[in-house]
């Protein structure tokens, strides 16, 4: 198939960019969407230009380090990830703009590449539990109830990719928050740090200038892992049950 | 902007969603409040005198104990109170909102939000800008447009000589409009904030509040506006 490209060009960090247009032919549609940009970038190559610069790495829908908003959505039109996504969901003759992700607590690097390392501070703040090294322990001797566990299981699936962010009108990363308070906060190996977890991401979601959720669910639909809308309401009354202890 | 420290002393209060905890509960507050006046409104239905002497009774709850008009005057400031926080709470997070993305998408679709999701805040304003002309009509100022009259002592008059004129019942239907589009996020969004919406299925009933708040209220609040236009209630 036959494609024009909209790309997001912009050398660096500190200088503006700008949408620049390609076109593209004989894409197969087996191949993935980062193959068709390594297509290309071959032809950038060859044509002795800068190649555009994205981000990948499993290509297997694990880590989320693949981040490309495509025609408007977070990962492009299905419900899977930019490395997922393949040329058979687009037709031939087909106008494609790829942009980074847009939030200002996501800056651009260059071209489609962004630091997410906002997300690592808010991990950093609370997302973790304390455990004792030495040998791990018998890994029944602490029950977790089944429905809890099913639930901290499948909000577990977060990849952190930010494609919550890059959907969300506000550029909230509530919905990122919540997957992970409810998947620490559904699990008996998450209760010691429970209150003051929620109290320290939020904190350091809000000082990194992520945008207030007003619940309009656009994150839930751009998700690849199909959080669902509820770890926002368990993230609410988290914070609300640490107010109520006064943290 | 990204901040490369981690925050120290994080206080729960100072948090983004303490701002939506508090837009929730004053919001609340104006449901409760609109619902009790949208009922008040359909006593128009029940003649002159049933309506003049709701209004008159309004004055009296609470008396002797309290004096007259006081319940008013406590509904009253309950409900500036509330006003203000919720605009400041809105004003502060829009800001925000505005900075979390100062450079905008070239293409971008909505997906699975509502339209009345994502008009909260001009349809917010748009209510606040309705607050005050309804509150200039008919408690401030008491305006008869067809006369020109102001501070006319009978409600119900005042009211049948408003709607009777048609561009008076469009203002306020365009309002009603304006009105059940925030509820009908709104009501969902408040359940959500408060965090009582933990399954599918507490989400799916929060939806449906929003949808049956929006038209019980919007459409009470519709009917006497309407019924006095086509000469129902004159
Ligand atoms: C009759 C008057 C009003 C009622 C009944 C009402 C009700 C509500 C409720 C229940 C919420 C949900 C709170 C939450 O998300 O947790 C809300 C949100 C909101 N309201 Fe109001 N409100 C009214 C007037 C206003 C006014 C005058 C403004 C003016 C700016 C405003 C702006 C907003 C905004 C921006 C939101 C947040 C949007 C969101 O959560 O998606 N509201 N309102
Ligand atoms: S919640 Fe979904 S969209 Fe957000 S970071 Fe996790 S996997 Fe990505
Ligand atoms: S490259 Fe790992 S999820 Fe896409």
């Amino acid at each position: 198939m036959d494609l024009t490209l909209n790309i997001w060009r912009q050398p660096d960090a500190v200088t503006h960019g700008a949408l620049h247009t390609y076109q593209l032919a004989g894409i197969s549609e087996d191949m993935s969407f980062l193959e068709m940009l390594d297509v290309l970038n071959e032809q950038l190559n060859a044509a002795g230009e800068d190649p555009v610069a994205f981000d990948s790495d499993c290509r297997e829908g694990i880590c989320g380090t693949c981040s490309l908003m495509i025609n408007g959505q977070a990962h492009g039109p299905e419900v899977t990830t930019t490395c997922q996504l393949h040329m058979r969901s687009f037709k031939d003759g087909d106008t494609i703009t790829v942009e980074p992700w847009r939030a200002d607590a996501f800056p651009v690097l260059k071209d489609l590449v962004t630091d997410r390392s906002a997300f690592d501070r808010i991990i950093q703040s609370g997302g973790y539990i304390s455990a004792n090294t030495g040998s791990a322990p018998e890994a029944n001797s602490v029950p977790a109830p089944r429905d809890k566990a099913m639930r901290a299981f499948n909000v577990a699936t977060c990849i952190g990719c930010g494609a919550c962010v890059a959907a969300c009108p506000n550029g909230s990363a509530s919905l990122f928050m919540g997957a992970k308070i409810t998947h620490l906060g559904e699990l008996p190996q998450g209760q010691p740090e429970r209150y003051t977890r929620v109290v320290d991401m939020v904190a350091q979601h809000d000082a990194e200038g992520f945008g207030g959720c007003t619940n309009i669910g656009e994150c839930t639909a751009a998700c690849p892992k199909e959080i669902p809308l509820d770890v926002i309401s368990q993230l609410n009354k988290d914070l609300r049950t640490a107010m109520k202890q006064g943290r | 902007m990204a901040t490369p420290t981690l925050v120290k002393g994080a206080r729960s209060t100072r948090s983004t969603i303490a701002l939506k905890l508090a837009m929730a509960v004053s919001g609340l507050i104006f449901i409760g409040y609109v619902l009790a006046h949208m009922y008040g409104n359909l006593k128009a239905f029940s003649g002159e005198e049933a309506f003049n002497e709701y209004a008159h009774h309004i004055r009296e709850i609470g008396e002797p104990i309290l004096p007259h008009a006081g319940a008013l005057w406590i509904f009253r400031v309950v409900l500036l109170l509330a006003l203000v926080v919720h605009v400041a709470s809105a004003v502060a997070l829009w800001r925000r909102a505005s900075k979390a993305r100062t450079q905008k998408y070239a293409v971008k679709k909505n997906i699975r939000s509502s339209l009345s999701s994502r008009t909260m805040r001009w349809g917010g304003l748009t209510l606040l800008l309705f607050i005050v002309w309804h509150l200039l009509h008919f408690t401030i100022v008491k305006v008869d447009v067809s006369t020109g009259d102001t501070g006319s002592d009978n409600p119900y008059r005042l009211l049948v000589d408003s709607f009777d004129v048609w561009w008076m019942t469009v203002i306020y239907l365009v309002a009603m409009l304006a009105l059940a589009m925030h509820l009908h996020h709104g009501m969902f969004s408040a359940i959500q904030t408060l965090g009582f919406t933990n399954t599918a299925k507490s989400r799916a009933r929060a939806r449906e509040a929003g949808w049956i708040l929006a038209v019980v209220v919007a459409g009470g609040f519709s009917l006497v506006p309407i019924f006095t236009l086509f000469g129902v209630i004159s």
